[in-house]
């Protein structure tokens, strides 16, 4: 018994040592101490000094993290220890859910806040006896994956357009208006109905117009939009791509993606999800990203994995008062109290690469958990808070982050892509799209992929397409394009553009708008036709090494994109939607047709049969008063009347 | 024991009582003859200065949520977004009074149609129940004879008509014939229409299927007029007729006792400046015992039974043991999001059959050849 017990104490402290580490590798959450402030000039000495510093400091911080990390670290650690010894403690839940909310302060005084939601399921959708028994995956969605076999589903609501060159690259991008993708099982037969039903679904789930994507706004990628799940084979039969780019996104949309939520918005971080405050606001965001993923390092099963995204960015002028000082308090115009209780983990994180020694900006209350993260070729520190510890909130028991900047001069972001998109040309007959991308490295020349997905009216000359950068030719490697038709389907061009150092790359492509039918117009034509957003897809050169282990434990924000190679990151930039005006006749000439018509049938022909069908007579005169009594009295004496 | 048996008792007695007393009160309570409740509010206008009509539409939207109508009983057709139209200078409100005091949006709106979507197609549609099979269920109205639907619509209309986004417009007759076809179907026990545009009256006047009553802001001949300018969102907050209908709203909760006769008083010409009107003869019920939560309400009839109801065998949780233990073979893996080499060498889909390269130059030659074969050079003078 005293050995077993002996046994089980070093298996445990086994086990211990194992997450420290683990955690270590992972997180690098270093600890900073007040006696390390001083030495903290830059993150990497202080990552540095803090590791090389008291084994003890260690050991103090982990304990502090290992509850933090909470359920999520223990479950990696017993399937690890499960291949050694068989010992399983407690059966693992099936389902497991995070939130997390990354702020960042952009260098023009606006601030950057996106919320993750993740709820991960080990379970299977595609098998035969159905999915019943829902506990933090929402059912509609589950019940539209089986129903539907889709594989993987993205779908994304902004209202606003993200200015790349302000500030910098989104975690996740979405170009304006509504975007939605998805791939299809191959046991899919009628790709085409499953997808006409399936919008419609979700504008009914999403309380949204998605029921407008039909055939002439639906496109089918030959090489973009790969697969972000895991996966077998990629055949782009399945794949179908839509963007409405005139939808409005407000609180009606939000109220259902709230309702996706475990915690609903009635705990966690989405008791922050104010439909007044986020839409007072420069640019939202709302997204639904489902995919299936590993469950473990072999990748031999899946889990599906629901990720609900919302970014927003503030504006200083607008909501923050032109004051240089945000809080959560006057961002959201709510505090926080406590962790969503279904939730694994529950954490705050704000980028502070750019300050740190507190020359930019003030963050109270002070944190003592720092993480770094390699996110868009980037290595950055975050101040982590907790929610999960009731350290957190302090006394208060609420938490209200404040940020003060101390200084006001900010520098533009150089970001190393970014595209625009404009119409050229004059009158109401022809016209010229622009497309120009910006590579701002100073020595690597990188691949992109653009895709370009027009409507049927604009009709593309597309012999008049050309590639240019630097003043030269620049051929794309690969060009699919598939020409409209009208009524039916739009064009859809796919070019993939190397772009060299330091330069700009214009793609020109002139258009002949076409006419429509007067019953196609909508009820404000003349407000113009709106074009989607291009895509453009890179494999942009990192600094720093990228992780291409994507399961490993991360932050989430950090972990979207799969990675194949260390030494580039895959980004997606979406261009401006363009407005473009058409034709548009006068919809009162009908109208004033009908009413000359009927003046003139009227005053013309109308007199004119008059005269022709009248027989006309001459009237006597009514005889007069006098003459009418004379008679009168003639009458009665017998006397002939007078005539 | 004894304690808890005479307890027991006790507490039986008095609830056999209180049930006694429930189904006498329940004769009367059911008395409306329907079950359940539906609303379809539409605002047919497009634009920022019909600010007035989405503000009125949300206001009835907001009293029958109140009220108790769930949103999936209530079918939202707004033709224009006021809330987070850069125009308005506090995203995400639409305001029903002056000095921004009562946001009619509120935080947990559902909106079933919406834009472009607003038609008079959709809007019949939704009324016969005739859409394709497809449409969610939100976007459905699925009543049944024990329901009572409330129909509100605003906009711009005329001497008969109604206008949709300015393009299209519903007149009486159409609007008639639906609810008669909704009537034939067993759509409706009882349907309370109302409407907000100016010669309302015109709308109804044209009904004739049983068991409808029929409200309108304003006469023929008149207009119904606007209330509320408002100097911040610069246009005018709401109608004259729906804001003090919603006044009037505001004071009913779920157990009121007010009725239809009640209603008919909102809004004096004193007050609307216009006349309101409404029509009752279809109706088969008096209106003063028909009250305001039949329509703006919802019923949450609950029945009390006696006998102990045993449910079937408890649900089991499906054990997937045989496919946890199967060990699948293959490792999937994520893909590359840019695989450069392999668009490169993609291989462009043929879809149609082309001959051979070389082919048809070679059927050329051979004609030649036969033809030369034939005739010989000298008969090409026949030929040119």
């Amino acid at each position: 018994m005293a050995a077993y017990v002996n046994r089980c104490s070093n298996l445990l402290v086994f086990i211990f040592i194992l997450s420290v580490f683990l955690f270590v590798d992972s997180q690098q959450t270093t600890p900073v101490n007040e006696q390390h402030t001083n030495t903290a000039d830059n993150p990497q000495p202080a990552a540095e000094s803090a590791t090389q510093t008291a084994e003890e400091g260690r050991w103090e911080a982990t304990e502090v993290d290992e509850a933090a990390l909470g359920d999520s670290a223990a479950d990696k650690l017993g399937v690890r220890a499960s291949d050694t010894f068989v010992l399983t403690p407690t059966p693992q839940p099936k389902d497991d859910f995070q939130e997390e909310l990354v702020i960042r302060p952009l260098h023009s005084g606006d601030i950057y806040a996106s919320f993750q939601f993740r709820t991960l399921w080990e379970t299977d959708f595609m098998r035969e006896n159905k999915v019943s028994h829902y506990r933090l995956f929402p059912k509609s969605l589950g019940q539209v994956i089986s129903k539907f076999s889709v594989r993987e589903l993205h779908i994304s609501f902004t209202q606003g357009y993200w200015r790349t060159m302000q500030w910098g690259q989104p975690f996740l991008p979405s170009p304006p208006g509504a975007e939605l993708w998805v791939w299809f099982q191959d046991s899919v037969t009628d790709v085409d109905a499953a997808w006409k039903e399936l919008t419609n679904v979700l504008s009914g789930i999403f309380c949204a117009s998605l029921n407008f994507i039909d055939s002439t706004n639906t496109v089918q990628p030959s090489a973009s939009f790969k697969p972000l799940g895991i996966v077998n084979e990629t055949d782009h039969r399945f794949l179908r791509y839509a963007t409405l780019p005139r939808e409005i996104v407000c609180t009606e949309n939000l109220t259902p993606w709230k309702k996706l939520l475990p915690c609903g918005s009635k705990a966690g971080l989405a008791v922050l999800l104010k439909s007044e405050k986020l839409f007072h606001s420069s640019f939202f965001s709302q997204t639904v990203h489902i995919r299936p993923v590993c469950q473990d390092r072999e990748c031999k099963t899946t889990s599906w994995e629901l990720r609900q995204t919302l970014n927003v960015v503030f504006d200083l002028h607008t909501s923050g008062q032109g004051k240089r000082e945000w809080s959560l308090f006057k961002m959201f115009s709510r505090t926080l109290t406590e962790a969503c209780p279904l939730a694994s983990s529950s954490k705050i994180y704000i980028d502070v690469t750019d300050n740190p020694q507190e020359e930019y900006f003030e963050l109270s209350p002070a944190t003592p958990l720092l993480s770094q993260a390699v996110v868009l070729g980037d290595r950055r520190t975050f101040s982590v808070y907790d929610l999960t510890q009731q350290v957190t909130f302090g006394t208060v028991r609420s938490l209200n982050l404040l940020i003060r900047w101390k200084s006001t001069e900010g520098s533009m972001l150089r970001p190393l892509l970014h595209a625009e998109r404009y119409v050229a040309g004059y009158g109401l007959q022809t016209g010229e799209i622009h497309t120009v991308m910006y590579n701002n490295h100073p020595f690597r020349s990188f691949p992109v992929l653009l895709l370009d997905s027009v409507p049927w009216y604009l009709r593309l000359y597309i012999h008049t397409l050309t590639v240019t950068s630097k003043g030269k030719d620049n051929t794309p490697s690969y060009i699919h394009y598939q020409p409209s038709k009208d009524r039916m389907r739009p064009h859809l061009l796919e070019m993939l553009v190397q772009l060299p150092p330091h330069s700009v790359t214009e793609v020109t492509v002139q258009f002949e708008r076409a006419l429509l039918k007067w019953t196609e117009y909508t009820p404000d034509p003349n407000h113009g036709f709106y074009v989607g957003s291009s895509v453009i897809s890179a494999l942009v050169p990192s600094s720093v090494a990228m992780d291409t282990n994507i399961t490993q434990e991360q932050p989430l924000f950090s972990s979207f994109f799969p990675c194949k190679e260390e030494s580039s990151y895959f980004v997606r930039v979406y261009t401006e939607p363009l407005l473009v005006n058409l034709p548009t006749p006068d919809f009162s000439m009908p109208y004033n047709v009908i009413c000359l018509t009927c003046t003139v049938v009227a005053v013309g022909y109308g007199s004119l049969y008059n005269l022709l069908t009248r027989s006309f007579q001459i009237e006597e005169p009514n005889p007069r008063l006098a003459k009418k009594i004379a008679n009168f009295i003639r009458r009665i004496r017998g006397v002939p009347l007078l005539s | 024991a004894f304690l808890l048996t005479f307890l027991s008792a006790i507490i039986m007695l008095i609830f056999i009582c209180f049930c006694v007393h429930f189904q006498n009160t329940a004769g009367q309570f059911f008395s409306s003859g329907h079950t359940n409740n539906w609303a379809v509010l539409v605002c047919t206008s497009r634009f920022w200065f019909n600010y007035r009509h989405v503000a009125n539409t949300l206001s009835v939207y907001r009293s029958v949520k109140r009220l108790g109508i769930p949103d999936s009983h209530i079918v939202l057709m707004l033709a224009d977004d006021m809330a987070c139209n850069h125009r308005n200078p506090k995203p995400a409100t639409v305001f029903s009074h002056r000095n921004m005091e009562l946001n009619v949006y509120g935080d947990d709106v559902e909106v079933d149609y919406r834009g472009y979507e607003v038609t008079v197609e959709n809007f019949l549609r939704v009324l016969t129940g005739r859409l394709p099979p497809s449409t969610p269920r939100s976007k459905r109205l699925l009543s049944d004879d024990r329901s009572n639907i409330l129909i509100y619509l605003t906009g711009h209309g005329g001497n008969g008509f109604l206008k949709f986004q300015d393009s299209e417009e519903i007149s009486n007759v159409e609007l008639a014939d639906a609810f008669e076809q909704m009537w034939q179907k067993r759509r409706y026990n009882e349907l309370l229409f109302i409407i907000d545009t100016c010669q309302g009256a015109s709308m109804y006047e044209r009904f004739y299927s049983p068991n409808i009553m029929a409200l309108a802001s304003s006469q023929v001949g008149e207009d119904s007029l606007s209330h509320q300018p408002d100097l911040a969102i610069g246009v005018h907050l709401m109608d004259r007729y729906t804001f003090y209908l919603l006044e009037f709203l505001e004071d009913i909760h779920p157990a009121s006792k007010s009725n239809m006769n009640d209603l008919f008083k909102v809004c004096p010409k004193s007050q609307c400046v216009s006349t309101p009107g409404h029509r009752t003869d279809l109706f088969l019920r008096d209106p003063g015992s028909v009250l305001i939560t039949d329509f703006f309400g919802s019923v949450r009839k609950v029945e009390i039974t006696m006998e102990a109801i045993h449910l079937t065998d408890p649900i089991l949780q499906l054990e997937d043991g045989p496919m946890s233990e199967e060990v699948q073979e293959k490792t999937y893996s994520y893909v590359d999001q840019l695989p450069v080499s392999e668009i490169i060498h993609q291989k462009p889909k043929q879809k149609d059959w082309h001959p051979p390269d070389g082919f048809i130059l070679g059927l050329w030659t051979l004609i030649l050849l036969v033809f030369f074969k034939t005739y010989g050079i000298k008969h090409l003078k026949h030929i040119f």
